[in-house]
């Protein structure tokens, strides 16, 4: 197995601040998240008006990821081969309380397919493979907290297998009050060896 | 007519999240889907629980929706004609 | 070419059975387990058919000797008769003799006891103990710990109608990379007024039997089951003198990248998933000789699926059926499901008919098998799209 893969960058949504790379990109105190990710958003001056239609942890997933790719200048008119590996612990249970609320009183029973529609955590790979072209493989996994090691060996056996060039992971979780991104980019390039420990690391930071 | 006309951009820009728009950005002829707003499959699926939320209108079947979502003047019209709330 | 992971036994509990040989005879049959809603009080019940398994939550907790005090989701009791089916089936005695793995695909989880216990939790705590068993992962949980797996990778794979041909695919890779000898693999969804409704308000439920690649097609029926399948490692054939039923030859995962839940109108990631599958085996399209379709019977899935499949295969595109007929559409189960069928069609070297068909559809000229076939079959390809775009498919194998 080639151990050679490097963390190329990273990118973290929580507590109020977004950054790349460890340097703070946005930060604004104060603000719910609904309020909180529209002003991230729109720091990053991200024309998508799709981006309003998302629910919060695909509004949350799909910054981060588009904070990443944007930095890579990736030519959309080119096939890019980048993998996508997500996981979380909460599922999309915020979005399914929404949808079970619409569900549950006969006498006011109006579920929306917009809200339904993002029942699945998935469903934030789908809209950031749209923006950004990807034909890729991706999948989703569900897990009880960060599991470096998991994402570690899924992400070498990509590229070792040359299924993706290079493969977008990390963990994205809302549930509550409580949200959090962490998306790393591990690809050929970069300075920062891709093992276990430095995700660890990374994911603390 | 007028009302309802300015009602329903109201409301579907608050339904369909139409961030940065208002409703004097949508002409009564203005297509809703393809070159007009963009909008899509779901978002017409959106407009059949506004007819039955809103004005007790039932489509059983998605392919009516796409004549009476139109234009905000064939949605007003169809609206005016079979409305029961 | 690329050598294929040996299964060794496979479970399955669905609408049209409540093990392998069972679901097999209504196979070959052509006899559909879809039906009007019995279990689940939905305000849709005169609305829709569903493919529902006969078994109650109790008679289930009964058959798999559970205490009374337990807190099994539906999903996790059939997922659980499914596992213990495969693994008794691959004539494993000793589960933590070799390093095994359990990765299981979900959407529903614990749902259908959120759902009927919401209200009451905030009442009483009588059911409180449900609340823990929500979580998509906790039905994994559970089957692991009912085999008896210590200590091994355990995980959920939650990538909507594709999950479970995912979890096939990370459970080949996992043993052809030496992280695992052997990994149970498959998925397990009981049915729920949470996806009745979902489903319902994207209007793909169809109120009558579902008729996958028919012109007038009107929808979906939802399923429940739960399927698995044993993988190992040649060394565990070979050191344990196992018999191989069939293997995993290939597999390609690819996103459509074109909506939340409809796929592209040529289907643009199916196209890729089964090139993708075609490459990892080391095949070319001639080589397939059965497709399991999809084919939930939605006007989106099929037209986009069927464009995929003559994309792919062009002039020469072998039989096809889709079984949804038969079980409804399982959701993350439905691609060990249809694995199960795959290789029960190699074994047998037969073609089950895609049910219900009447009217041919007027974009393409491909037509699926309507009769039961026999037919040598070396090799079957089995297709699983999932909302979110996410699109798999496995190829199954006689030879290695």
């Amino acid at each position: 197995m080639n151990t050679n893969y490097k963390i190329t960058s990273y990118c973290h949504i929580k507590n109020s601040k977004v950054s790349l790379n460890g340097s703070v990109i946005f930060s604004e105190q104060l603000l719910d998240f609904p309020e909180f990710i529209k002003a991230a958003y729109k720091s990053q001056d991200t024309k998508y008006p799709k981006f309003f239609k998302m629910d919060n942890l695909s509004k949350l997933a799909f910054l981060a990821a588009d904070i990443l790719l944007k930095n890579e200048n990736l030519n959309l008119e080119e096939t890019n081969n980048i993998a996508l590996v997500f996981s979380n612990k909460a599922s999309s249970l915020d979005t399914d309380r929404s949808h079970q609320k619409a569900i549950q009183h006969k006498d006011n029973y109006f579920p929306s397919p917009a809200v339904f529609v993002y029942t699945l955590p998935n469903i934030c790979l789908g809209e950031i493979s749209i923006k950004y072209k990807l034909y890729t493989e991706n999948s989703f996994f569900i897990f009880d907290h960060f599991n470096a090691k998991h994402l570690l060996t899924y992400t070498n056996s990509l590229l070792d297998t040359n299924k993706a060039e290079s493969v977008l992971c990390g963990w994205v979780e809302f549930e509550g009050d409580h949200y959090e991104a962490f998306l790393y980019l591990v690809s050929n390039e970069g300075n920062i060896e891709h093992n276990k420990q430095n995700i660890i690391t990374l994911y603390n930071t | 007519m007028e009302a309802l006309k300015q009602e329903l951009k109201e409301n579907i820009i608050e339904q369909l999240n139409l961030e940065d728009m208002t409703a004097a950005d949508i002409s009564d002829d203005d297509m809703l889907f393809g070159d007009g707003l963009a909008l899509d499959s779901i978002d017409a699926l959106e407009l059949i629980v506004m007819l039955d939320k809103n004005y007790g209108i039932k489509l059983t079947d998605p392919k009516e929706g796409r004549a009476i979502f139109e234009s905000i003047n064939t949605m007003a019209a169809y609206i005016s004609e079979h409305r029961s709330k | 070419m690329n050598k294929g992971v040996a299964i060794t036994g496979m479970g399955i509990i669905s609408a049209i059975g409540n093990n392998v040989a069972e679901n097999f005879q209504s196979l070959i049959e052509s006899k559909k387990g879809i039906s009007r809603i019995s279990k689940i009080d939905t305000i849709h019940k005169n609305d829709i058919m569903v493919g529902e398994i006969d078994y109650t939550n109790s008679q289930l907790e009964q058959l798999l000797g559970l205490s009374p005090d337990n807190n099994f989701s539906r999903t996790g009791l059939l997922g659980t008769v499914a596992a213990k089916e495969a693994v008794a089936h691959a004539g494993i005695n000793d589960i933590n003799k070799y390093k095994t793995g359990l990765i299981s695909a979900t959407s529903v989880g614990g749902m259908d006891m959120t759902e009927k216990f919401y209200y009451q939790y905030l009442e009483n705590n009588t059911n409180h103990k449900y609340i823990e068993g929500h979580h998509a992962g906790d039905s994994t949980q559970k089957i692991a710990e009912q085999l008896g797996i210590e200590k091994s990778l355990i995980t959920t794979i939650s990538t909507a109608c594709s999950s479970a041909a995912n979890a096939i695919m990370l459970g080949a890779r996992l043993i052809k990379s030496g992280q695992l000898d052997r990994v149970i693999v498959g998925g397990s969804d009981c049915m729920s007024k949470f996806t009745i409704n979902g489903f319902k308000t994207l209007m793909i439920l169809s109120d009558t039997y579902n008729t996958p690649f028919d012109e007038n097609r009107k929808g979906l029926n939802l399923g429940e089951a739960a399927a698995f399948l044993v993988l190992e490692s040649d060394t565990v054939v070979k050191a344990e003198n196992k018999t191989v039923i069939a293997y995993v030859k290939g597999y390609g995962n690819a996103n459509d990248a074109f909506h939340q839940t409809a796929s592209s109108d040529h289907g643009d990631g199916a196209t890729l998933a089964m090139e993708k599958a075609l490459q990892v085996a080391g095949y070319t399209a001639n080589d397939i000789d059965y497709i399991n379709a999809h084919g939930t019977a939605t006007g989106n899935n099929d037209l986009s699926e069927g464009r995929a499949i003559i994309r792919v295969f062009g002039e020469n595109v072998p039989e096809f059926s889709s079984t949804k007929a038969y079980t409804g559409h399982t959701l993350a189960a439905a691609g060990a499901i249809e694995a199960v069928y795959s290789i029960l069609a190699l074994q047998n070297n037969v073609i089950y008919p895609n049910l219900n068909y009447k009217t041919q559809m007027k974009e393409f000229n491909i037509t699926p098998q309507l009769e039961f076939k026999e037919k040598t079959l070396k090799t079957v390809m089995s297709n699983s799209f999932g909302f979110g775009g996410n699109c798999s498919t496995v190829i199954f194998s006689k030879e290695q």
